[in-house]
C-alpha cells in the first residue's frame, strides 16, 4: 500500500498516464482511500497520490477513460479535475538545478574547509602545498558547477549593458580562484578556495530557498485550477457529437452543451431552455433563465437542461478572451516593479567595485607591489560579497510565506509579498469575496421531516439552489426521506410523491429580487429563503484592516441594490453595477492620487483589476483567470487571511530591512580590516558564516508572525 | 604523515558517497511529496 508497484512494466501492456488535480486531499486517510479504491477498478495499474501537490497520478490501460476515473474519485467524495500531463514546469527544473548546485557547493565547502583548518592550525612547507593543491582539485570542478547560475546571470546582465548582484559575486569568485591557483603553484601562504566555495554555498542557499517558495505555492494553486470550458461537443452534420478543443471551434458550428458543463465559445441558443450561471463573467450569483434566441457567453455554466448553441464567436473573439487581453495590458504596469534586493544591489554593486578598485590603486601607489595589492583587492571583494545580502530577502520571505500558508494564504512569490506590504487601500468585490459566493438556505421554517423530503428532492437536481439546500441539510445530519418518481422539469423544479402526498421543490416567485425556493407538501407550502451569506469573519477582518490604517471599499459588478445591504452591514462605501473597465479606471485614479490599492476579487470580471492593482488576492473558489492574475490566493471560508497577509507582509519587510541594516553594519566593520590588508582567509570565513547565520536567525522570528 | 594518504581519500570518498546518495534520492523522487511521506506512515495496511 505504501509504495504501489509498477505492475505495468512487469506486464508490458500499453498504458496511459493521467494526472488529476484533487484539492480535497488532506490526510493519510484520503491517500489510503484513493490508492486502495482506484486500484480496484479494472484496467487501473498504478495509483500514486501526491499530497504536497494535491494530485493523483494514475497509470491505466487506454480502455479506462479520464471521465470514468473522475467519476470514481467523485464517488469516493473527492472533486477531481483532469490536469495537463505537461513536462515539469520551468520553475521546477530551476529549483532542482539550484538544489543540485547547492549540494555540490556544500560538499566542496566542507572538504576544502577540512584542509584549510589544517593549514590555519600550522601546516607548513610541503604539507601546506599539498593541501592547497588538493583544495584546488576539489574547488575547481565545484566552482565550475555550482557557480553556473551566477556566471550565467552576470554574463546576461553585462551583455545587456547592466550590472546586478551576480556581477560582483562572479568577479569575486573568479578572481579569488585565479589568485588562489597562482598561490598554490607559487607555494604561497594563503589560498582563498574555502572563501570562494563558502560564498557560493551561502548564496545558493538563498536562491534555492527563493525557488522552493515559488514552487510550493505554485503547486498549491495549480491544484485549485480547473479546466472548465476547454472543449465542447460539436454536433456533426450526420447528428453524431464529436468533442472539439476550444481553440478549434469555429463560428457557425452547433455545440451541444450538457447540464453542468461550461460553454467553450460564445453563441446563440437554438434549442432547449435552461438556466446559466454567469458568476465567472459578471459576478452575479443568481442563475439566469435562458431560452432559444438568447445570447450565451463562453465561461458561463449551463445548469439545468442540455442546450444546442450556434457558435457566433470562438477562441480569440469571445467575450472572455477580450477580458483576458484587457488583463494582459493591465498587468504590464506591475512588471515594472523593482524588487527590493535589486534596488539594494543597484546601490551596492558599484560601491563594492569602486572600493575594491580604490584599495588596489591605493596599495599600488603606496608601493606594495602588484601581488600584494591584488590580494588585498580580492579580500575586499570577498568580504563585501553580499552573503548576508543574498540571504537577507529570501530567508525572511520563505519563513513568512510558510507561516501564511499554514493560515490559508498562498502567496505566489517574494515580489508579491513586497508589494503587499506597501498597500494602503483595499478594494473588495462582493459576491464570492466578501460573501461565500454560494447561496445558503434558511432552514428555520422546516421540521425534521420537511428537511428529509427537501433533501430527497434537492438531490435530484443540479440547480445551485438545490445543491446548496442538499449540502446544508446534509451538514445538519438529516437523512433523505424515501420519495417515489422524483422528476425535474426545467424552470419549474422537482416533484415527487411521499407517503401518497404530492411533494415539490419549486422556485419562489413571491419576492422578485431575492432568491428563494418553496417546499410544497400536499397543500402545505413552506418558503425556504436563500441568501448569499457574508464570510463569518468579514466584519472582524475589515476592523483589523482599519486598525492597520487601510481604508476599505466595495466595487462590485452586482446590482446596486444587492451591494447596498452588504456595504451597510460592514460600514463601507459600496458601489454596484461596475464594469471591468470602470474598475480598471477607478484603480488608475487611485494610483494617480498616490495610493497603493490592494484588489480582492474572484470573478473573471475582476481579472483586469486584479492584474492592474498594486497587489491582489483571490479566494480559492475564484475563476482560474482570477487566481492566475492574483498575487495571493486564500482558501477556506474566512476572510481573515487578507488582513493577516498584509500584516505579515509588513512584518517581513521590517525583518528584511533589519537584515540589510545588519549586513551594512557588518560591512562597515569588516571593510576597514580588508582595506588595510588584515583579512586572512580565516577571518573571511568566520565573518561570512557569522553574518549569514545572524540573518537567517533573525528571519526565523517570522515563523510566529501569522499567529 | 603517511596517515594522511589514507585519511584524505577516505574523507573525500565519504563526502562523494553522500553527494551521490543525495543526487540519487532526488532523481528517484524522494523529495517530490514531503507532506505525503509524513502522512503515509499513518496508513494502516489491510493486506
Amino acid at each position: 500500500m505504501n509504495a504501489p508497484l509498477d505492475h505495468a512494466a512487469m506486464r508490458g501492456a500499453p498504458r496511459v498516464d493521467s494526472r488529476f488535480a484533487v484539492p480535497g486531499i488532506r490526510c493519510a486517510g484520503c491517500i489510503g482511500k484513493i490508492e486502495r479504491e482506484l486500484a480496484r477498478i479494472d484496467g487501473v495499474e498504478t495509483v500514486r497520490v501526491n499530497l504536497s501537490a494535491r494530485r493523483v497520478d494514475v497509470g491505466h490501460s487506454p480502455a479506462v477513460g479520464e471521465d470514468a476515473l473522475v467519476a470514481a474519485l467523485d464517488a469516493l467524495g473527492f472533486e477531481a479535475q483532469p490536469a495537463v500531463t505537461a513536462p515539469p514546469a520551468q520553475d521546477e527544473q530551476e529549483a532542482r538545478m539550484l538544489m543540485r548546485a547547492l549540494a555540490v557547493a556544500g560538499f566542496g565547502m566542507m572538504n576544502v574547509m577540512l584542509l584549510s583548518v589544517s593549514v590555519w592550525s600550522g601546516a607548513e612547507g610541503a604539507t601546506r602545498d599539498l593541501f592547497h593543491l588538493l583544495s584546488a582539485l576539489i574547488a575547481l570542478p565545484v566552482i565550475a558547477y555550482a557557480g553556473r547560475p551566477f556566471f550565467a546571470s552576470a554574463a546576461w546582465a553585462l551583455r545587456a549593458g547592466r550590472t546586478n548582484m551576480d556581477v560582483p559575486i562572479s568577479i569575486g569568485v573568479l578572481l579569488a580562484t585565479g589568485l588562489s591557483l597562482y598561490e598554490t603553484f607559487a607555494g604561497g601562504e594563503q589560498a582563498y578556495f574555502d572563501g570562494a566555495t563558502m560564498l557560493l554555498f551561502f548564496l545558493l542557499a538563498g536562491r534555492a530557498l527563493d525557488a522552493a517558495m515559488r514552487g510550493r505555492t505554485r503547486a498549491e494553486i495549480g491544484a485549485l485550477l480547473s479546466r472548465m470550458g476547454r472543449s465542447a461537443g460539436i454536433v456533426q452534420p450526420d447528428g453524431s457529437v464529436v468533442r472539439v478543443a476550444a481553440a478549434a471551434i469555429e463560428p457557425g458550428m452547433l455545440m451541444l452543451v450538457a447540464a453542468g458543463e461550461a460553454l467553450a465559445a460564445d453563441g446563440v441558443i437554438e434549442e432547449g431552455r435552461s438556466a446559466t450561471d454567469n458568476a465567472m463573467l459578471t459576478g452575479e450569483s443568481a442563475p439566469e433563465p435562458v431560452a432559444p434566441g438568447a445570447t450565451v457567453h463562453a465561461g458561463t455554466i449551463n445548469l439545468a437542461q442540455p442546450i444546442r448553441v450556434r457558435v457566433t464567436a470562438a477562441a480569440e473573439d469571445t467575450a472572455i478572451a477580450a477580458i483576458a487581453r484587457l488583463m494582459d495590458e493591465a498587468g504590464q504596469s506591475r512588471s515594472r516593479y523593482v524588487r527590493i534586493a535589486d534596488r539594494a544591489s543597484r546601490l551596492y554593486a558599484p560601491a563594492v567595485h569602486t572600493l575594491a578598485a580604490l584599495s588596489f590603486a591605493g596599495w599600488m601607489i603606496a608601493g606594495a607591489g602588484l601581488h600584494h595589492s591584488l590580494v588585498i583587492a580580492i579580500a575586499v571583494l570577498i568580504i563585501t560579497c553580499p552573503c548576508a545580502m543574498g540571504l537577507a530577502v529570501p530567508a525572511a520571505q520563505v519563513v513568512a510565506t510558510g507561516a501564511l500558508m499554514k493560515r490559508g494564504l498562498l502567496v505566489k512569490d517574494g515580489a508579491a509579498l513586497e508589494r503587499l506590504a506597501e498597500v494602503d487601500t483595499v478594494i473588495f468585490d462582493k459576491t464570492g469575496t466578501l460573501t461565500l459566493g454560494e447561496p445558503r438556505p434558511d432552514l428555520s421554517a422546516l421540521t425534521r421531516a420537511d428537511m428529509g423530503v427537501a433533501l430527497a428532492l434537492a438531490q435530484v437536481s443540479r440547480h445551485p439552489l438545490s445543491r446548496g439546500l442538499a449540502r446544508a441539510i446534509g451538514e445538519a445530519g438529516i437523512a433523505p426521506e424515501p420519495v417515489d418518481g422524483a422528476q425535474e422539469r426545467a424552470g419549474e423544479g422537482v416533484s415527487a410523491t411521499w407517503r401518497g402526498l404530492p411533494v415539490a421543490l419549486r422556485r419562489d416567485d413571491g419576492h422578485g429580487a431575492g432568491m428563494g425556493a418553496v417546499l410544497c407538501i400536499g397543500e402545505r407550502v413552506v418558503p425556504v429563503p436563500f441568501a448569499d451569506a457574508l464570510r463569518p469573519d468579514a466584519a472582524k477582518t475589515i476592523a483589523m484592516l482599519d486598525r492597520m490604517g487601510l481604508a476599505s471599499r466595495i466595487l462590485s459588478g452586482d446590482r446596486t441594490d444587492a451591494v447596498a445591504p452588504v456595504a451597510r452591514r460592514l460600514g463601507l462605501f459600496g458601489q454596484g453595477s461596475v464594469t471591468p473597465q470602470d474598475k480598471l479606471a477607478q484603480l488608475e485614479r487611485l494610483e494617480k492620487q498616490g495610493h497603493r490599492p490592494l484588489m480582492v476579487g474572484d470573478g473573471l470580471n475582476d481579472g483586469p483589476a486584479l492584474a492592474a492593482a498594486h497587489a491582489s488576492m483571490a479566494p480559492g473558489s475564484a475563476s482560474d483567470v482570477s487566481q492566475q492574475a492574483a498575487d495571493a490566493v486564500f482558501v477556506g471560508s474566512g476572510l481573515m487571511p487578507v488582513a493577516l497577509g498584509v500584516r505579515v507582509a509588513r512584518a517581513t519587510m521590517r525583518v528584511v530591512r533589519q537584515n540589510f541594516a545588519f549586513a551594512v553594519i557588518y560591512n562597515l566593520l569588516a571593510v576597514p580590516l580588508a582595506v588595510t590588508g588584515l583579512v586572512t582567509p580565516l577571518v573571511a570565513a568566520v565573518a561570512m558564516s557569522v553574518s549569514s547565520l545572524a540573518v537567517v536567525g533573525n528571519s526565523l522570528r517570522l515563523s510566529g508572525a501569522a499567529r | 604523515m603517511s596517515g594522511l594518504a589514507f585519511l584524505i581519500p577516505i574523507a573525500l570518498g565519504l563526502g562523494l558517497a553522500g553527494l551521490g546518495a543525495f543526487f540519487w534520492s532526488m532523481r528517484d523522487g524522494q523529495y517530490d511529496d514531503l507532506d505525503g511521506a509524513a502522512h503515509r506512515i499513518l496508513i494502516e495496511d489491510e493486506e
